[in-house]
């Protein structure tokens, strides 16, 4: 491949100054970049996804079936919706606030907030189920208290609500930061000059302002917290039908040698990863200029 | 979108929000019927399967109650943890004593004399690790020697996180020791060669099995000889051949009550009556069926016995001491393990 093309060095000049043979490379280049991509899109992403359903479907739509509509599956089905019900609203509450005060207020700490914001991000999601199991483990901090006032988090639901909230908590925040930013004060500033409540001018001007940038938001922050396996881990147990969520049971089943139903359970998550970059599509095409302020699209 | 419409949105996920609160306080009223909670070591998924179907149908024939037993399988070593860190288990039924010892030790939920409250060290069934090797044995691999040398490659889960891989350790460990006359030094040799030809350590018996048998590494499986012959029956009996060495380890998977758990739940009836069931002929003839050396073989099905070759074996509290000694000996932090493996670079 011809680097030169790719980065013009200073060293050739004259290779710069023939124009049409510039051209005529670059779209040479552009094909093996295109093709390459494409090859690559192909290898990594539609090979697999394709295997997930051609494994699923081996034994036919009856075995298919069979595999999804086995309780444990259900449960762990449930309990995979329960997570990101509870998870993704109270991501939604804590996204807003922290986006609003660090958009519309000055303080002290703030570019600290807004880092500490990323901290999921950065962090191995298995460290962030340990870290739960430290604190509210039977060996952790607060692991006595609560055996002695018979609370269970850890290898319970609250635990495993907890772990994903905290791998999932950046997305709303970090899609709606950069809009409330971009928005400024001004319209804010006005309303409450013209007498409106604190409460009324936020879902008068604010929320509006930045709406298609949570649902944006919600439908990464949900797309993560089903799919969520590291963290869950840690803090799940894998009791059978009780505290498997749906990526766990994946591998439950897939180390019990029982492919067709590890991949007919895989093949829902795919499906909702599917959904998930359809709507994401649309919303980005419907609503860019919405959503520009964000920079990444 | 208008502001009464965003509040009609905002109302409608708090609703979302109090119906799945709902949905979770009715889950947790649900275990009013007796639930258990076995955790288990990697491959007995399919044995306590088949042997909760037959407890609960007698436990409902005895008593009328209906009793529900949930399972939790890993790396025995890493099951072991979790039930320290809290899972609240009400019995434990691991790959070997140490993993219970470590429970009672950590937590006080276990009395420490636990494997003399249940017969026979509190194992109701005992099994042997063998090898398990590609059909026809392109290798040679016939006994523990073969395995070390060049050119074989040696798949075995990490005696660090996995009970089967601690008793694989042990049982080469005990054969060299006898080959070479009780030589330490002789035998150190042979381990550390052994090590050399392992080039994945999987957490579990099961992941070993899977990159044997699935991914296709390896000539050769130590496996629990349970395993090895349920990957004939899963992927096929005509890829594989199982070897029986010259000598092995009796292999004892120990069970526990968790005292501690079952106390505070009020479920210790119905948890012991689930171990003792273990002890009772219906179950050991379901245990020799899935390929583990029942305890009373008089109760298994002769064509389930049949499949036990005689093999001469050695035993932890006889050949090593117990597992109070040969844990730290061998498996903790600088043992002969962390001695003799060198990862490859």
């Amino acid at each position: 491949m011809s680097e030169a093309a790719l980065t013009p060095s200073p060293a050739r000049p004259a290779r710069r100054a023939g124009g049409a043979r510039v051209r005529g490379e670059s779209r040479l280049v552009q094909a093996i970049l295109i093709a390459i991509a494409l090859v690559f899109l192909l290898l990594v992403l539609g090979l697999p996804l394709a295997s997930v359903f051609v494994e699923a479907f081996r034994k036919g739509w009856d075995v298919y079936l069979e595999g999804l509509s086995d309780p444990d599956a259900l449960a762990a089905v449930r309990l995979t919706l329960l997570v990101a019900a509870i998870a993704v609203p109270v991501n939604v509450v804590f996204g807003l606030a922290a986006a609003w005060c660090i958009a519309k207020y000055e303080f002290r700490g703030k570019t600290l907030l807004t880092s500490l914001i990323d901290l999921p991000f950065s962090v191995s999601p298995v460290i962030s189920g340990l870290v739960y199991v430290l604190l509210f483990g039977a060996q952790g901090w607060f692991g006595p208290w609560l055996k002695a006032n018979g609370v269970e988090i850890i290898f319970a639901l609250p635990g495993i609500v907890l772990a994903t909230i905290f791998v999932t908590f950046p997305f709303v925040a970090r899609e709606v930061l950069p809009l409330m930013q971009s928005h400024g004060t001004a319209d804010e500033e006005a309303a409450l000059t013209l007498g409106a409540s604190g409460w009324r001018t936020f879902w008068t001007i604010t929320l509006p302002n930045v709406k298609w940038g949570v649902l944006y938001g919600v439908l990464l922050c949900n797309a993560r917290a089903m799919g969520e396996f590291g963290a869950v881990s840690v803090v799940s147990g894998r009791i059978r039908g009780l505290t498997t969520t749906m990526p766990l049971h994946v591998e439950i089943l897939y180390n019990e040698y029982n492919t067709v139903a590890a991949f007919a359970v895989a093949s829902l998550l795919a499906l909702l990863a599917l959904v998930t970059l359809v709507l994401k599509t649309l919303l980005e095409w419907r609503y860019a200029d919405h959503l520009s302020a964000n920079g990444k699209h | 979108m208008t502001r009464k419409r965003l509040r009609r949105l905002f109302d409608y996920a708090m609703a979302a929000l109090a119906l799945a609160f709902c949905l979770a306080v009715t889950a947790g009223a649900r275990a009013q019927t007796v639930e258990l909670l076995n955790v288990s070591y990697d491959p007995t998924r399919e044995l306590y399967r088949a042997i909760n179907a037959a407890f609960a149908q007698e436990w409902k024939a005895k008593t009328g109650k209906t009793v529900t037993i949930r399972q939790s399988h890993g790396g025995s070593g890493a099951q072991a943890r979790t039930v320290i860190d809290g899972l609240n288990a009400d019995v434990v039924t691991l790959a070997l004593g140490g993993d219970i010892d470590a429970i009672a030790q950590r937590t006080k939920k276990i009395p420490a004399d636990w494997q003399k409250r249940l017969p026979n060290n509190a194992s109701p069934y005992t099994s042997t690790i063998v090898f398990l090797v590609r059909k026809g044995n392109p290798k040679g691999i016939k006994d523990w020697g073969d395995l070390a040398k060049p050119g074989v490659g040696v798949v075995t889960p990490n005696p660090k996180t996995s009970g089967g891989a601690r008793w694989n350790y042990l049982a080469a460990w005990a054969w060299a020791k006898k080959a070479n006359n009780g030589d330490e030094a002789k035998t150190r040799e042979y381990i550390a060669a052994l090590f050399a030809n392992v080039s994945v350590l999987d957490t579990g018996a099961r992941g070993a099995t899977t990159t044997f048998a699935q991914r296709g590494i390896g000539d050769v499986l130590l496996a629990w000889e349970n395993e090895a012959y349920l990957v004939g029956e899963e992927f096929g009996a005509e890829k594989f051949d199982i070897v029986t060495p010259s000598l092995s380890i009796l292999a004892e998977p120990p069970v526990s009550l968790v005292d501690g758990n079952v106390d505070a739940k009020g479920t210790r009836e119905a948890a012991q009556a689930y171990l003792d069931f273990l002890y009772t002929p219906k179950a050991q003839a379901i245990i020799a069926k899935h390929h583990y050396r029942p305890m009373k073989p008089e109760a298994a099905d002769p064509k389930d016995m049949a499949q036990f070759k005689t093999i001469d074996l050695v035993t932890i509290d006889k050949d090593f001491g117990g597992w109070t000694k040969a844990q730290p000996e061998h498996f903790g932090d600088g043992g002969t393990f962390d001695q003799l493996y060198k990862p490859k670079r």
